[in-house]
């Protein structure tokens, strides 16, 4: 039973032999994460009805940042395809895939519960049941980020979870409770969604094909109206990256080791919420990419979250470009809702990854 | 005193499971905390470890701290069933002894990391730190989380039932093993043990919580006597004194009289915690 440690030495990551490497995110990782992007942020921009050659895309990309100027030798009609067009939506879906990825593994993290996404505590029903309201008193199309459907679906999402919270909170002091509080949240919401939704027939359609969720943009303001609940969600879960790794040994032994494990979950939580909210108003309720997504990473590159957290945000923007990619040129000109694409497509490569990997994270 | 515990009460759910502990342990010494199922063992523990609230004074090197990181920084906890988080390695999780000794924001320093290293090497866990704690049999287990109180470099180490998983020659390592770093590092120890043998062999005095209180403390030889026993424990034993301390060996004898036990409310308050 007992090994030579000095044996063991030359293998110890980072090849010291009196200190040991902790699991933090490494180069070679953060790396492959970038390439991911990038190759998705390029075929989102070159695959389409109009046919825009890659090498073209890098070019007008790369003169679209400041201080640099390349010709990309396309048209004004097909640089603005790119730019105008392409781009945000692009932006758009790797902002969403970020966030339901990172919100996703955050909440996992906060509830020791491989199970749990960002629609745990009812986000989902909340602002199904908000964008189910206003569509049915025809206050908008859910077009737009500044249309009343996606302000009422924020509202709604964001009112679910504190219910849920307060509620959990006064049922006892577990995760456990908070779950089961957020499940009777959610029910409660979906039940008054479905009446309303009854109640509205001739509004059927329109709310059906809100939840179902797609990653449409007008210009750049859908992306623009994320882009700030991102980054307060992105800083805060970022920053708490290690005191959930202190959780992950229970709230007792978390707290023996000096750590509040009840404000640390109150705040990781509410804000990956809040990001997780806002992408559900702005594209609708995309399923799956917040579980399969945070687990894949743990799969391939291991369970401690300085490296599933920020991987996920990389990935889960990937991936979510490449779905869209697909839910839009299958049935071109029509476009197929993200989320029958997301499981669609996820589903069978989780699996995969489930039967390939040797690792045990859960 | 490296611990004091002066009229310490605790109730559960409005139950009341501390009922006036005094306890007093020096520095280095080590006390085993015995008693029946349900006396409070562990919540004495807990409360030592300012995990719940409690009346009465807990006295850590002469400081009453409450706050919890500055409590962790002087006494740490081997858990009787420690959550083993999925997928973390043993490097990552001794490393979390080192959480209270920064902002829980902050990197750890290569302080941190050649204490942990040094840790994992003494307890003979070198080769072990890219494994899974998962992967690990219960004997490292066992040992992986001592290691981790131990990086913590605490004064004082609480182990609740720290044999309770464990096969006999498995028992007696890990015993073994906190005598040696007792001796070694002058830590103060307090255990929580059910083998009234092995309480009696390992460890300087023996204190019986029963009904909320310590009912007696002392050295084992004094403590660990068939009418004790019976009284606490509700157990028919012979004591076999033998030159390295009591052998408490259970007997068939039939019993004139069931002594009375704990009243059964509190058997569950513990099982909770």
């Amino acid at each position: 039973m007992v090994t030579d440690a000095r044996a063991a030495g030359p293998t110890t990551r980072g090849g010291a032999d009196t200190a040991l490497q902790a699991a933090d995110l490494r180069l070679r990782q953060l790396g492959i994460g970038a390439a991911a992007v990038a190759v998705a942020v390029v075929a989102g921009l070159t695959i389409g009805p109009v046919g825009i050659g890659a090498h073209r895309v890098v070019l007008e990309l790369a003169d679209a940042l400041p201080g640099l100027a390349f010709d990309s030798g396309l048209s004004d009609a097909h640089a603005a395809i790119v730019r105008e067009i392409r781009l945000p939506r692009v932006v758009l879906g790797l902002l969403v895939g970020a966030t339901l990825s990172m919100s996703g593994a955050t909440y996992q993290a906060a509830f020791r519960n491989p199970l749990a996404d960002p629609y745990l505590l009812g986000i989902a029903a909340g602002a199904g049941l908000g964008a189910t309201l206003a569509i049915s008193a025809n206050l908008g199309d859910g077009a737009g980020a500044f249309d009343p459907v996606p302000l009422a679906a924020f509202a709604g999402g964001l009112v679910a979870v504190t219910v849920s919270y307060a509620a959990g909170h006064l049922g006892g002091r577990s995760t456990a409770s908070l779950i089961l509080a957020g499940i009777a949240v959610a029910s409660f919401l979906t039940a008054c969604q479905t009446y309303v939704l009854q109640a509205n027939s001739d509004a059927f359609r329109r709310i059906i094909a809100w939840i179902l969720g797609r990653i449409a943009t007008s210009g750049w303001s859908e992306p623009a109206l994320m882009l700030p609940y991102f980054v307060i969600t992105a800083a805060v879960v970022m920053r708490y990256r290690r005191a959930l790794d202190v959780l992950a040994v229970g709230d007792e032994e978390a707290a023996a080791l000096g750590v509040n494990p009840r404000r640390v979950r109150l705040v990781v939580v509410l804000a990956a919420s809040l990001a997780a909210a806002a992408a559900v108003s702005v594209s609708g309720l995309i399923g799956f990419v917040g579980i399969i997504v945070p687990h894949t990473v743990r799969l391939a590159f291991g369970a401690s979250n300085r490296v599933v957290l920020p991987l996920s945000v990389l990935f889960g923007g990937a991936f979510m470009v490449l779905a869209d990619l697909v839910a839009r040129t299958v049935l071109s000109p029509a476009e197929l809702p993200i989320g029958v694409v997301t499981a669609f497509l996820g589903a069978p490569f989780f699996v995969l990854v489930l039967r390939t990997s040797r690792r045990e994270v859960w | 005193m490296a611990v004091r515990v002066q009229s310490v009460t605790v109730q559960l759910d409005s139950t009341p499971v501390l009922r006036g502990v005094d306890l007093e342990v020096a520095a280095g010494e080590w006390v085993n905390v015995i008693g029946p199922n349900g006396a409070g063992k562990t919540t004495l523990l807990r409360a030592v470890l300012g995990l719940v609230h409690f009346g009465g004074s807990i006295a850590i090197n002469g400081l009453r701290e409450r706050r919890r990181s500055a409590r962790a920084r002087h006494v740490a906890y081997v858990p009787q069933t420690p959550v083993i988080p999925p997928g973390m390695l043993v490097a990552d999780y001794v490393l979390l002894g080192r959480t209270p000794h920064r902002s829980v924001f902050a990197a750890e320093t290569a302080g941190d990391r050649r204490i942990a290293a040094e840790v994992l090497e003494r307890l003979d866990l070198g080769g072990f730190s890219e494994r899974t704690v998962q992967s690990l049999s219960g004997g490292e287990r066992q040992r992986t989380v001592l290691a981790r109180a131990l990086a913590q470099q605490t004064e004082v180490v609480l182990l609740d039932e720290p044999t309770t998983a464990l096969d006999l020659g498995h028992q007696q390592d890990v015993l073994e093993l906190v005598e040696t770093l007792r001796r070694e590092r002058g830590l103060t120890v307090i255990a929580t043990l059910h083998d009234l043998t092995l309480a009696a062999r390992y460890g300087d005095r023996v204190a019986v919580l029963s009904g909320g209180r310590i009912a007696q403390c002392g050295r084992p030889a004094e403590v660990l006597t068939v009418e004790t026993i019976a009284e606490h424990f509700g157990a028919q034993v012979r004591v076999i004194d033998d030159p390295e301390g009591p052998v408490i060996v259970p007997t068939t004898a039939p019993t004139p009289e069931i002594p009375a036990s704990e009243p059964a409310m509190l058997s569950t308050s513990e099982e909770l915690s």
